[in-house]
């Protein structure tokens, strides 16, 4: 569970995120969704501590982690699995030492055992023989899915995905929303899932955050958000001709 | 006052590169790694440039020689102090820092622009440590070895170019290379090595660390780190020379 009290963030004075009040739930794929510059990228990062909030708390399971020592937030970070909106693979480093990464730096495991646990994940996110490839040599939906592989290596308490099917086919979009969901439930991890796609929206919300200008305009699930009620939320969820087909069939 | 911004956060980042390592034996991998590619990578630079620079300060001296009462044994010694004092120390510090300065810089810059270094943070890595603290310990320790193969290399390519245009015999070359000679020359070249290592290193690293943008601030952040470190080698060549050559 991740408790957000009142989160404010400005840049040089403009502020991003006007205060958000919200519980993420443990065992659900959150989401926090909004047009392109609305603040999902940033109320993420402020989550995890790559921003400083300016106003505020954000609490792990009851655990401050605004009001921590770097000490005390390393321990917690290592509970994290993240998924960065660009993939964030260490390019120097094939597909399996990437996964190995917090293996190597945080387990005394043998070799033998932290690779059967990168094959697992790897296979996990349906990648086989792609070991020793580097993240230049695969597409962009397999980086996607190496980097969800490396997020949850080490079986993280809380798992961070920035939009994970941003630039992929729908198809590859769902498997990895779903692929995102099953981990979720399994593992029961607290996952908050950025994304614009209503596909992953309608797929996987159990909870939902929609952000207007760095606002929190409406909190509710993916069966509640066609009727929010919401004006602003009606013009993002009903932007595409698809959608307003589909609504207009509907009545 | 921007200077001053800079001297801080640099400060700040080499307290967080010299923190604790998280795991040795990653750390002691990474620094053979670095090794590797900073030092033995470099060997071959070296040793051409040391080469070609020996042969021409042994020209020089020589065909500056006019007055017949100066003895020729002093090309040798010439070329010699030249190489120790000041080329295998100051010069080839400068040429590490052209090619292994912005390698650093753009290494650790579009890490941290492609984000690959937020990735670290948020495994609860010290970031800093891990990618920089290796680098720095590689180059110390591999840069002295750098610093006598440029020595020797450029003494040896003095005696070629003596002996291979006639101008001065092996005898001559060898007899002032073997001149008044000062161990305590090498010292002094060895500390300034060190010195270079350790600018060489850090400050590229600090201007790739903090870059913010893209492929173009990378590329920004790569020339200042070679510039920056440049202009304190050239800095400290001074200190240090005051330092322990002053009588
Ligand atoms: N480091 C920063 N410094 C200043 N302003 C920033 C910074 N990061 C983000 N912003 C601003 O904050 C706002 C929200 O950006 P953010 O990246 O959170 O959008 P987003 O919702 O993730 O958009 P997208 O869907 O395009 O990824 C933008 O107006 C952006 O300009
Ligand atoms: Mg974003």
């Amino acid at each position: 569970m991740i408790e957000l009290k009142n989160v404010r963030k400005a840049f040089s004075g403009r502020e991003v995120l006007k205060g958000i009040n919200i519980v993420f739930e443990k065992g659900k794929t959150n989401l926090i969704i909004g047009q392109s510059g609305s603040g999902k990228t940033v109320l993420l990062k402020s989550i995890i501590g790559l921003h400083e909030i300016d106003d505020g708390q954000i609490l792990f399971d009851n655990r401050d982690f605004t009001h921590m020592r770097n000490r005390d937030r390393k321990k917690i970070r290592q509970e994290f699995g993240m998924v960065f909106q660009g993939g964030a693979l260490f390019d120097s480093a094939t597909v399996e030492e990437n996964v190995m990464f917090s293996l190597n730096m945080f387990t005394d495991k043998t070799y033998e055992e932290k690779l059967d646990r990168v094959n697992f994940v790897l296979k996990r996110v349906n990648l086989v023989n792609v070991n020793h490839l580097f993240p230049s040599e695969i597409s962009g939906g397999m980086q996607k899915r190496v980097a969800i592989a490396r997020a949850i290596a080490l079986n993280p308490r809380y798992l961070f995905c920035d939009e994970p099917n941003s630039g992929l086919d729908p198809k590859t979009g769902i498997v990895i929303d779903n692929l995102i969901r099953e981990i979720t439930e399994e593992y029961n991890i607290t996952t908050i899932v950025n994304t614009h796609d209503m596909n992953s929206v309608t797929e996987i919300g159990d909870k939902i955050l929609y952000l207007y200008l760095g606002e929190q305009n409406w909190v509710g699930n993916k069966d509640e958000i066609f009727n929010s009620g919401s004006e602003q939320l009606d013009n993002f969820v009903f932007a595409t001709t698809l959608m307003r087909k589909i609504k207009n069939n509907f009545k | 006052m921007k200077l001053l911004t800079h001297f801080g956060r640099y400060y700040m980042l080499m307290a967080k590169t010299f923190a604790k390592p998280q795991k040795n034996s990653i750390y002691f991998k990474q620094t053979i790694k670095e090794i590797d590619k900073l030092g033995i990578n470099s060997i071959g630079i070296v040793f051409i440039i040391s080469v070609f620079m020996g042969a021409v300060i042994t020209l020089q001296t020589r065909y500056n020689l006019e007055n017949p009462l100066i003895p020729l044994y002093l090309v040798g010694l010439t070329a010699r102090d030249t190489m120790i004092l000041e080329f295998s120390s100051t010069i080839v510090g400068l040429i590490l820092a052209g090619k292994v300065g912005s390698n650093i810089a753009s290494e650790i810059g579009t890490m941290r622009v492609t984000e690959q270094i937020d990735a670290l943070e948020i495994m609860g890595i010290n970031s800093a440590s891990y990618l920089i603290f290796p680098k720095i310990i590689a180059a110390i320790f591999i840069n002295p070895f750098l610093n006598i193969l440029s020595m020797f290399v450029g003494i040896a390519g003095g005696w070629v170019a003596a002996v291979s245009s006639g101008a001065l015999s092996t005898a001559d070359y060898l007899y002032g290379i073997h001149y008044a000679f000062i161990p305590y020359y090498i010292v002094y070249s060895m500390v300034k090595t060190v010195v270079f290592a350790f600018i060489i290193t850090s400050v590229p690293a600090y201007h790739g660390f903090y870059v913010k943008g893209g492929a173009l601030e990378v590329g920004k952040a790569s020339t200042k780190g070679v510039v920056y470190s440049s202009i304190l080698i050239l800095l400290f060549n001074v200190i240090i020379t005051q330092l322990m050559l002053a009588k």
